[in-house]
């Protein structure tokens, strides 16, 4: 029972959060306080509780260890490359191209470079970059990655509503027109990529609608299109496997029982269905944050948002290694702790899950 | 593993498969569009790279069907040589990855234990990176090397081999499921102690077995390196004008919606019709093959 206040209120207050910074309320921040803290308290009194301190643990190290390696990965890649960042046309004189790499670090030992980047990521400090001078990587995704989590919660919070919506409403009519046309529209978002799908909505919505702009990132009304089209792909992946999972469930012994019992039709659905059919839909958390972040490198690109997809396409294009370093570390990062949280979650909501 | 009538598995999914429409109707859909590819000197009326200065971005006529582009390119040879790169990607990538995995995946799994777990981290790994990003470093990595000295072919092969290093990934780790579970057969037992060998076993009493999901995978693992392919051209990444391929065409023709539409719905049509295809062929694989599924509905 206090569980699921506890649950509520923090949904509760993640929507409030969520729904202030879509219309650009300043948001309190004793707000944050309080999420953080009933998230910290959340936590732990369910991590004493059920005695999975440990399973919460050993997931928190592999993790660390997976982002480690990636680190080395990335770092050794890019010293290993050919072809520098101050290659261009016309050849500078060797003298300034001493003092570049001195300024750089990059004439000292491979094993030297390793340690300072290393000690510099501990820091949250990723360098300097070559293209952009006299920034460092980390204000450029201080300035940049806000957007993009913006961007990607709201896509999320698109697909989840829309996905499950249609999802539940094709199993429980199945093979009505309404489970037809959900199916349709499903496969259609599948089979549409987003570079098709975003410039037929520009084109509809904002030129001969007018409703909302057409790119950039500045209020409401920019936010409607790109967080659309960019939540129908994971949307229509969650409707199909919410679809079958509640086909798999209607026809368990349970729902047979409960109707046999006299519950009515909406009882059924809310009580029993849903919150059975749903888990196998968290289970697909981590592939949906993947599906997020990789569909947000062309949703930047045509919706013009200042985003750090964008930035790692112009670091590739530019060879600006420290901001490739730092922008594939941070997306792998992002995805690691996406994971790491949907094991969370499912331990948490499905006890059936057994923790080794 | 067989049913009363004694037929196989792989025998009764094929006959399920034949009599659901849509899969058949997908499969003819795929085969004309590979057909299309094989024949694109012989389908397209021009070649991919030839301009008609005198008639640049007309609309759709008797003379270019499907119009011209800016350069004045007749977008219908375009689409066909572009459907030869787009379709070759996405099937040369998917095999390429269907052997590693296979490879991967069974080797894990058969020998189990510490080789299972070291082999599987290396998957959970690269499961980290997002494969976008993955496919970006990979292709700038290939293209920082001058191996091959035609550009155009060099563009073709990184994507090739980008495409192939990150999607077997997936791949594995069904093989990998699926040999552990198998693994457990009496017949895997049986074969073990007549003295069958491991490549013996895995070769002639496994991997037999595991082929339906395997395909299954393979067909949805198609469309997305075909999609995969779209996104990194039209970011700019992949292969480049006048090279032709479904996402290059995109991107040629996305800014210029409003004006020259036929530049974007051709690409656009081409795209979602093969996609569609692919992924209403792999849903129907999927029915067929999965023995959960079986009887119901």
């Amino acid at each position: 029972m206090i569980g699921r206040i506890w649950g509520s209120s923090i949904l509760a207050l993640f929507a409030l959060t969520i729904g202030m910074s879509f219309f650009n309320y300043e948001i309190p921040s004793v707000l944050w306080w309080l999420l953080g803290g009933l998230c910290f308290v959340g936590t732990a009194v369910f991590t004493f509780n059920r005695g999975m301190t440990f399973f919460v643990l050993k997931r928190l190290v592999e993790t660390i260890f997976v982002v480690w390696v990636i680190a080395t990965l990335t770092f050794l890649m890019m010293r290993i490359l050919p072809g520098g960042p101050f290659d261009s046309e016309k050849a500078l004189p060797a003298e300034i191209m001493a003092n570049l790499a001195r300024k750089y670090h990059l004439s000292d030992s491979l094993f030297k470079q390793y340690c300072d980047y290393i000690w510099g990521l501990l820091h949250l400090d990723f360098g300097v970059s070559y293209k952009y001078i006299g920034r460092d990587i980390s204000s450029i995704i201080a300035e940049s990655l806000p957007n993009s989590i913006q961007l990607g919660v709201y896509a999320l919070v698109v697909s989840y509503v829309l996905g499950i919506t249609m999802g539940v409403v094709a199993g429980w009519k199945r093979g009505s027109w309404l489970d037809f046309s959900a199916m349709f529209l499903a496969i259609s978002g599948v089979s549409l990529p987003s570079f098709l799908m975003a410039p037929i909505f520009i084109i509809v919505f904002s030129y001969w609608l007018g409703w909302f702009e057409p790119a950039l990132w500045e209020g409401p009304t920019y936010y409607v299109l790109p967080m659309i089209v960019l939540g129908i792909r994971p949307a229509a992946v969650i409707a199909r496997l919410t679809r079958a999972s509640v086909l798999d469930v209607i026809h368990s012994d349970y729902i047979r029982t409960a109707k046999a019992k006299g519950l009515g039709m909406r009882a059924i659905l809310f009580k029993h269905v849903l919150r059975n059919s749903l888990i196998p839909v968290l289970t697909l958390s981590g592939p949906l944050a993947a599906a997020i972040l990789t569909g947000s490198f062309v949703i930047e690109q045509i919706f013009a948002v200042p985003g750090i997809a964008k930035h790692l396409v112009l670091s590739v294009t530019n060879r600006d290694y420290p901001l490739i370093l730092g922008t594939t570390l941070l997306f792998s990062a992002l995805l690691v702790v996406a994971n790491l949280v949907t094991d969370i979650l499912i331990a948490v909501v499905d006890p059936r899950v057994k923790m080794q | 593993m067989r049913t009363e009538e004694g037929r196989s598995l792989q025998a009764e999914a094929w006959s399920k498969l034949k009599k659901n429409k849509i899969a058949v109707g997908s499969t003819v859909l795929i085969s004309i569009i590979c057909g299309v590819a094989l024949l694109a000197p012989w389908l397209a009326p021009f070649p991919f790279d030839e301009q008609f200065l005198d008639k640049v971005l007309i609309a759709p006529n008797g003379e270019h069907w499907l119009g011209t582009d800016s350069l004045g390119r007749d977008m219908l040879s375009r689409l066909i040589y572009g459907a030869r790169v787009s379709m070759a990607v996405g099937i040369i990538t998917a095999f390429v990855s269907l052997i590693i995995g296979t490879v991967y995946g069974s080797v894990a799994g058969w020998f189990g234990g510490h080789v299972d777990s070291g082999m599987m981290r290396l998957v959970d790994i690269l499961d980290s990176i997002p494969s976008l990003v993955l496919l970006i470093l990979v292709k700038l990595v290939f293209d920082s090397f001058d191996i091959i000295p035609y550009p155009e072919l060099k563009a073709l092969t990184g994507m090739l081999l980008a495409l192939s290093l990150v999607s077997w990934v997936s791949l594995a780790r069904v093989v990998r499921g699926q040999v552990l579970q198998v693994k457990q057969m009496a017949y895997v037992e049986a074969a073990r102690s007549m003295g069958a060998s491991s490549l013996r076993i895995v070769g002639q009493h496994i991997l037999p077995n595991i082929v339906g999901p395997v395909i299954v995978l393979l067909t949805f693992q198609i469309p997305s390196n075909i999609l995969a392919e779209s996104f990194l051209s039209f970011l700019g990444l992949g292969l480049q004008p006048p090279f032709s391929s479904w996402g290059v065409l995109a991107n040629d023709g996305w800014r210029s919606l409003k004006s020259y539409p036929h530049l974007m719905i051709s690409p656009g049509v081409a795209i979602f019709a093969a996609m569609l295809a692919f992924n209403l062929l792999g849903d129907g694989l999927r029915d067929a093959f999965d023995p959960q599924l079986r009887g119901r509905s």
